[in-house]
């Protein structure tokens, strides 16, 4: 819908496209600088276009392929899992505030929204979930802090029962015999999907993104390390890789691509995200606008 | 009174199952929000390890007076302040323009693909990121200096060795990575825009300028105040991903870089002084939640609707 004109809209473009290419340019930087030669790299620096391609990086992954892998394996179970958990929390504790019946709603409602307000910081957090919970160096790092239920998601999915679901189709059901299992399970949920989705694309995407809790808590078990986990800890430490492949009889002869390497992790990491984000973009643009209004 | 009772046991028997639907989230907030609250008093003791945050001996205000005698204190609160203004001006200015650009995409499926590139930096994580800058400004072999810099003829510039850079480069990532996410908000808003405004100032002749401040500016304004406030909520907060990954935790940059999450971190796992780190994050926490309270009590003054609460 253009209201200001034609010439308006040809520098609306021309202004995008720029944008567009600033967004777009720097990954494509990861992936050129993953298949530069470590000799270019050196002498050249990283380059949009490479002086000298190759797949050397990728060549090295795969001797060390059993670390990455696993690394993979637990970004996976970690994102998995605590998306899971996170939706099925966010929706049992959302679905009660909804009813309008309930004694002590806002009460909930309001111990819900002031932890958006007040918080006690990371010291006395790490201290409780190392010395309470005795979660450090366990899968369970991953998971639980502050990842596993977000009160922001709680007060959106709220909202949207509460004005989206009409208390007659929950009185019908009510009157059919369910129960308020029955009744979320078969009645609610279902005409809740877009409000689903977007609690669980968003934090599908933090826990894939996180590495603030393996950085904290996962310190002895690197064998725990997500793909971010592994990539924060290459920025200290390059030869964290080389280190545990030097080990192997497979990388004898093989001269270690270090400043090329990382990239190729990072690129790694991203492809996945990238690969299905065209298809969830609209469910994400949709979320984020859900998300802004206010509860 | 018999009868009252009778019919508050009804009430809690009919709804006792959603009661126990909210358990596991009730309990997940008192153990990753509630109980930490109380841990705050930890800024106030002398924090001893193996006795933990309940049995370590109290040591009054020492840790603060340690704090602000280094001068850390004033670095890392300046840092946050001043970088969260410098977002929040730049942030919205920025985000509000690419709405209004957006809107002027007449094809529907042009105006997607803008929307779908622009949101990519929003989902990569700061360990990425901080591949890419250092891609970019890495001394000897980063972008700028060997495919700009140097062949201009110009001395390369060591930027991770100079603060002198790090404002810009941390406001320069901070609106590539957050200003999709936002102009996506406003442009949503400007969609709702009743059209018959526009046309309307069409015909008493407004030009662009004129529709963008006349119209389009005021009907956004509520969405501005609301974001504005949620920030400004959070001022005493920074992005730890930002300030500790983007510019790869080099002490040199401390300087320009160093704000109050990225002290508590290495006050707690690194430096191994929790006391200080403990007293500025207790400056965090209660500063920031009156923050909150007094932003949202003098919007409720001016403008009653537009409170977050």
């Amino acid at each position: 819908m253009s209201f200001y004109g034609k010439r308006f809209s040809v520098f609306a473009n021309i202004v995008l496209i720029l944008l567009s290419l600033t967004c777009v340019l720097p990954l494509l930087l990861l992936l050129t600088s993953s298949l530069t030669s470590e000799d270019s790299l050196m002498h050249y620096g990283y380059s949009l276009w490479p002086r000298e391609w190759s797949f050397e990086s990728y060549k090295y992954l795969w001797y060390s392929r059993a670390q990455i892998l696993n690394a993979y394996k637990m970004t996976i179970l970690a994102t998995t899992v605590g998306t899971l958990s996170n939706l099925t929390i966010t929706t049992l504790m959302a679905y009660p505030l909804s009813r309008k019946g309930l004694p002590g709603r806002y009460f909930f409602s309001f111990a819900v929204f002031f932890t958006l307000l007040f918080n006690g910081g990371m010291i006395p957090s790490y201290l409780m979930w190392v010395q309470v919970f005795h979660i450090k160096d366990t899968f369970w790092a991953l998971i639980l802090p502050n990842l596993l239920m977000n009160g922001f998601g709680v007060i959106v999915m709220r909202t949207f029962f509460s004005t989206n679901i009409p208390d007659e189709v929950l009185e019908a059901a009510r009157i059919d015999g369910a129960g308020e299992t029955r009744t979320l399970i078969t009645v609610v949920l279902p005409l809740s999907t877009p409000i689903l989705s977007t609690i669980a694309l968003l934090s599908g995407l933090a826990y894939w993104n996180d590495w603030i809790n393996g950085l904290y808590y996962l310190v002895k078990r690197t064998d725990y390390y997500t793909i971010q986990n592994l990539l924060n800890r290459l920025i200290a430490s390059a030869d964290f890789i080389a280190n545990n492949a030097a080990n192997s009889a497979l990388t004898a002869g093989v001269t270690v691509p270090s400043v090329g390497i990382r990239m190729a992790i990072a690129v790694i990491a991203l492809v996945p995200i990238m690969m299905i984000y065209p298809f969830l973009q609209r469910g994400f643009v949709k979320g984020i606008v859900i998300g802004s209004v206010k509860g | 009174m018999q009868s009252a009772f009778k019919g508050l046991r009804r009430k809690l028997k009919r709804y006792m199952p959603l009661y126990i639907m909210m358990l596991p989230g009730l309990a997940y907030i008192i153990v990753n929000n509630y109980i930490p609250l109380a841990g705050l008093q930890l800024a106030f003791k002398k924090f001893k390890y193996a006795k933990g945050i309940w049995d370590s001996p109290w040591n009054g205000i020492k840790n603060f007076t340690y704090l602000f005698k280094t001068g850390d204190a004033w670095v890392i609160i300046r840092n946050t302040l001043g970088y969260n203004l410098i977002f929040i001006i730049l942030g919205t200015i920025f985000a509000i323009l690419v709405a209004i650009l957006l809107n002027e995409i007449h094809l529907k499926k042009v105006q997607q693909v803008y929307q779908t590139v622009v949101l990519i930096p929003y989902l990569i994580s700061y360990v990425i990121v901080s591949y890419i800058t250092y891609a970019l400004l890495g001394e000897s072999n980063g972008m700028i200096n060997n495919s700009i810099l140097v062949p201009l003829g110009l001395q390369p510039a060591s930027f991770y060795t100079d603060p002198k850079y790090w404002p810009y480069i941390l406001t320069t990532v901070q609106l590539w990575k957050t200003f999709g996410y936002s102009s996506i908000i406003y442009f949503a808003t400007i969609i709702g825009i009743d059209k018959a405004y526009y046309e309307a100032a069409v015909v008493d002749g407004a030009g662009t300028w004129k529709q963008i401040t006349s119209i389009t500016l005021p009907m956004i304004k509520p969405v501005i105040i609301t974001l504005t406030l949620l920030s400004i909520g959070r001022i005493f907060y920074s992005d730890f991903g930002l300030f500790y990954q983007v510019p790869m935790n080099t002490g040199l940059l401390y300087d320009a870089t160093n704000t109050i999450d990225t002290y508590v971190y290495r006050g707690l796992l690194e430096t191994n002084d929790v006391g200080r780190a403990s007293a500025a994050g207790f400056i965090q926490s209660v500063l920031g939640f009156l923050l909150v309270l007094g932003t949202n009590a003098a919007v409720r003054a001016i403008e009653k609707d537009q409170a977050l609460f």
